[in-house]
Formats: C-alpha cells, structure tokens, sequence
C-alpha cells in the first residue's frame, strides 16, 4: 500500500486492511511515536467535518508530522474558481500527502489519479469514506476480540448512510450477518442486500429496534435526518422509533457493545452513555490511531514503528 | 425495377467497411462515436431496414475505411449485435462481431448528476460489470448507469 492512495476500503485486500489494524493496535499501546518526523500532511476541507479534520490533525501530530490546509472551501482558492485538479497539483508540492475532504462524489479518484502524492479520502460526497469504516473494524475487533462471525445490527438511516453500506462490505469479508432496522422509506438498499445473497451471508429486515437487538454483537445506531423524509409527517411519526435507551439493553449480549459515527444528535439517549456497552467515544479516539496506522503505511514509514 | 431500387438503397462498395445489424434508433450515435461525421470517406447510410432478429435495423458503409478492433468495440454500448464485412475489391474478405468490453472510456456520461465527471467535465471511465445488459460502473463515483439511463457525450 506504500505510496498508494486510500480512496475506498475496496482498494484494500484483507490481509492489507489487517496489517493496518494491527499497526494501529502498536499507535495504541504506544501513541508517541515520531514517525513522521519531517514530513508534511495538507489536510484540504472542501466541506467543512470538523471531527474528521481534528482526527487526522491530531494523529499527524501525535506522529510528528506537520499539518497545512483549509477546513472550507470558502478559504481556498476555489472560491476563486480553480479547479480540483489545479489545486490538487498546487497543494501536492507542499505536502507528502493530502488528506481531502470533498462534497462531490468521485472527486477523491481523480485527486488520486492526477496527484504525485497520496490521497487519503476523508468523504467523497455519499460515496466513500474508508478511514471510517477502518476505525468502525478497529472497534469491533478490539471489543469482540476477532472481526469474523460477528451479528452486526445496523440502525437508522440504512439507505443513504454510506458508513453503514462501507461497513457492510468491509464485514461481509469475515462471515458477518445482519440485521437491518430502518422506517420503510431508508431500508438498505437493494443492491447492498443483493450482494450478501451472492456471497451466502444471513439478514434479516425489521421496522422494530428494542426486540432485534437481543442477540447482537454490534448495534451500529446511524441518525435519521428529518431532510431525507419525502414525507414530513411520516418523520414524526418514525423520529422516536429509532432511539436507542438503557432499559432496552437489558437482556442483550455481554459482549455487546453500541457504536456511533457520530456526531449523535437524539438517536442515542444519554442514559446509555454510562452503560459498559456504550462504545461510541471511545470508537472516535480508536479514529486516531486507525489514520495513524493508515498515514504511515501508506508514506511507507511502518519501519519506524516501535 | 423494384429489385433494382432495392439494390440502391444500399450499395455496394469496392473498398471499405459495412457495419449491419445496427438498431435503427442507435444509427446516428454509431456514427458519431466512430467519428463518421468529421471524416472526408464516402459513407452511405440506411435506416429502419426489417430485420427478423431486431425489428428496425440500419446499415452504415464507409468507403476505404477499415477498423482497429478496439475502436470498433467502442460501439458495442449502442450496437451490441453489431456485425462488420471487410470489403476489398467488392468481396468480404473478413466478418467481425463487436464485443463488449471490460472497460469503457468515454462515450457515455456518467448518470449521477453529483459525480465528478459531470461537475468538472473530465472524461468518463466506467467498468461493465454486466456485459449482457450493458450496466457501466463508474470508476469515480462508482455509482451503476444501466442502458435504459445511457446519456451520451
């Protein structure tokens, strides 16, 4: 993967995707690494993710490296009317590597393909973002132990969530089933259900939350946005049917534990967060030491890791 | 005389390439995508033809004009049954079928309005991931365009 691009979790085999679990594991036990000491990460926010942008700084700078960039294309020169590739040429000479966040679908494969440097895609519009589905694996191995056979149970907006269709084929690699929990009108798409058919892997559909979490490993609770209901009243009517609470992990799995993309708006009651089983912050800190372990195995540095 | 008239309406040619079994409705995209609107070639073209097989067909001839097999196979999104006679000196001397390819360039435009290749205008890449039905993957976006949304550039 050394001096490749990262643009879709698809562009990682297995054996890949675990090798960088695994570095990440080393970032954890030992975060202070200085291992890109002398090297420069552009960090270009053409759509404002202030979590994504504080996740990557902050493992460039546990490593060592230098960050530039801008977090809204307002305070670039786009705004000016350049286009992706020039600027990706322009920032390509400042840096070792561009971290790009982008509203337009596609724009990180062309950023890869005209950049002499690496691109590590943090979100094509709807279509990719595979350093978060790298820390959605990294959690769940860490707190299942293993990534195979695991029963993830995925809630909320499954039909424009991109978290959750990346995760899916990211998972379906491991023997994973499924549980999909959404109103009708943002159920998984058919093309998503079609391939874990191909593949020979377990789902199941349901409209109900409190009663199809019992045997889960993973819930994966996503937000449902009032914008994406054709319907507004049918919003109203579904908003508080996908809203996770203490007393309904009663009966629910030792091991199981509850992640979150975040940011959390009401999808999560904060009753839950004092739960053991309420994993989502410490899944945003697993974040950092994912793009760790992704920076510097694509900068060719994993030597230097102590 | 009406034979005659028949034999007109598609006449032979000494040297050069027929291109058959091209849907009548996809005529004039065949043309454009071979570049047939911008060559100095004596072409003679003929449209809604009966075609047991495919309903209407049309037929193209271009005069002293042969094919490479990739540029040929560019038409297979359009004209999938697409059946060429290599002519020299009035005979066939070779019949060639198209063939879809694994990957197509260009062409066709990607349907997704907030893929890439339509917000910065950069040439389209698309992976056929079903051959039969001609269902293009774009490289950028990776969104499906099928033949039913088929828009071309």
């Amino acid at each position: 993967m050394t001096n490749r691009s990262l643009v879709s979790i698809n562009d990682l085999s297995t054996d890949e995707l675990v090798q960088v679990l695994d570095l990440a594991e080393r970032f954890e036990q030992n975060p202070a690494q200085r291992v890109l000491d002398g090297k420069i990460v552009a960090t270009l926010f053409f759509e404002p993710s202030t979590r994504t942008r504080l996740s990557f700084e902050s493992a460039v700078n546990r490593l060592g490296g230098r960050v530039i960039g801008f977090s809204e294309a307002s305070s670039s020169s786009v705004s000016k009317g350049e286009s992706l590739k020039d600027t990706i040429l322009t920032v390509a000479n400042y840096s070792d590597l561009i971290v790009m966040r982008h509203p337009i679908e596609g724009s990180a494969r062309w950023a890869a393909e005209v950049s002499p440097v690496p691109i590590v895609n943090a979100g094509d519009g709807a279509n990719q973002h595979p350093t978060q589905t790298m820390l959605d694996l990294y959690s769940i191995r860490k707190t299942q132990g293993t990534l195979n056979n695991q029963k993830i149970v995925m809630v909320g907006d499954l039909k424009y969530g991109r978290t959750v269709h990346s995760l899916l084929l990211a998972m379906s690699r491991f023997n994973a089933s499924f549980v999909f929990i959404s109103p009708k009108e943002l159920q998984m798409p058919v093309e998503f259900k079609l391939f874990l058919q191909e593949k020979g892997l377990k789902y199941e559909e349901h409209t109900e939350l409190a009663e199809n979490i019992k045997d889960a490993d993973i819930v994966y609770m996503t937000r449902v946005q009032r914008e994406r209901f054709s319907d507004p009243m049918e919003y109203e009517r579904v908003k508080n049917a996908y809203v996770l609470r203490r007393h309904m992990l009663e009966g629910t799995k030792a091991n199981m534990r509850v992640l979150h993309p975040l940011p959390r708006v009401n999808e999560i009651h904060v009753d839950v967060d004092d739960s053991p089983k309420a994993y989502y912050f410490q899944q945003a800190k697993n974040g950092v030491y994912a793009r760790m372990a992704i920076m510097t195995t694509i900068l060719g540095l994993t030597d230097k890791v102590k | 005389m009406k034979d005659d008239k028949k034999h007109l309406s598609v006449s032979a040619i000494q040297n050069g390439t027929v291109i058959d079994h091209i849907p009548a409705q996809n005529l004039f995209k065949v043309i454009s995508i071979l570049g047939l609107d911008n060559i100095s070639n004596q072409i003679t073209f003929g449209s809604n033809f009966g075609s047991a097989k495919m309903g209407k067909k049309a037929i193209v001839k271009i005069a002293d004009k042969y094919f490479e097999r990739d540029e040929i196979n560019r038409i297979a999104i359009v004209a999938p049954n697409a059946k060429l006679n290599i002519i020299k000196d009035y005979e066939v001397v070779e019949k060639m079928v198209v063939e879809v390819p694994d990957s197509i360039k260009g062409i066709v435009r990607c349907m997704n309005p907030k893929c890439i290749t339509n917000v910065e205008g950069i040439d389209t890449r698309f992976d056929v991931v079903d051959k039969a039905d001609v269902t293009l993957k774009c490289c950028y976006c990776e969104k499906i365009t099928d033949s039913d949304h088929m828009d071309f550039v």
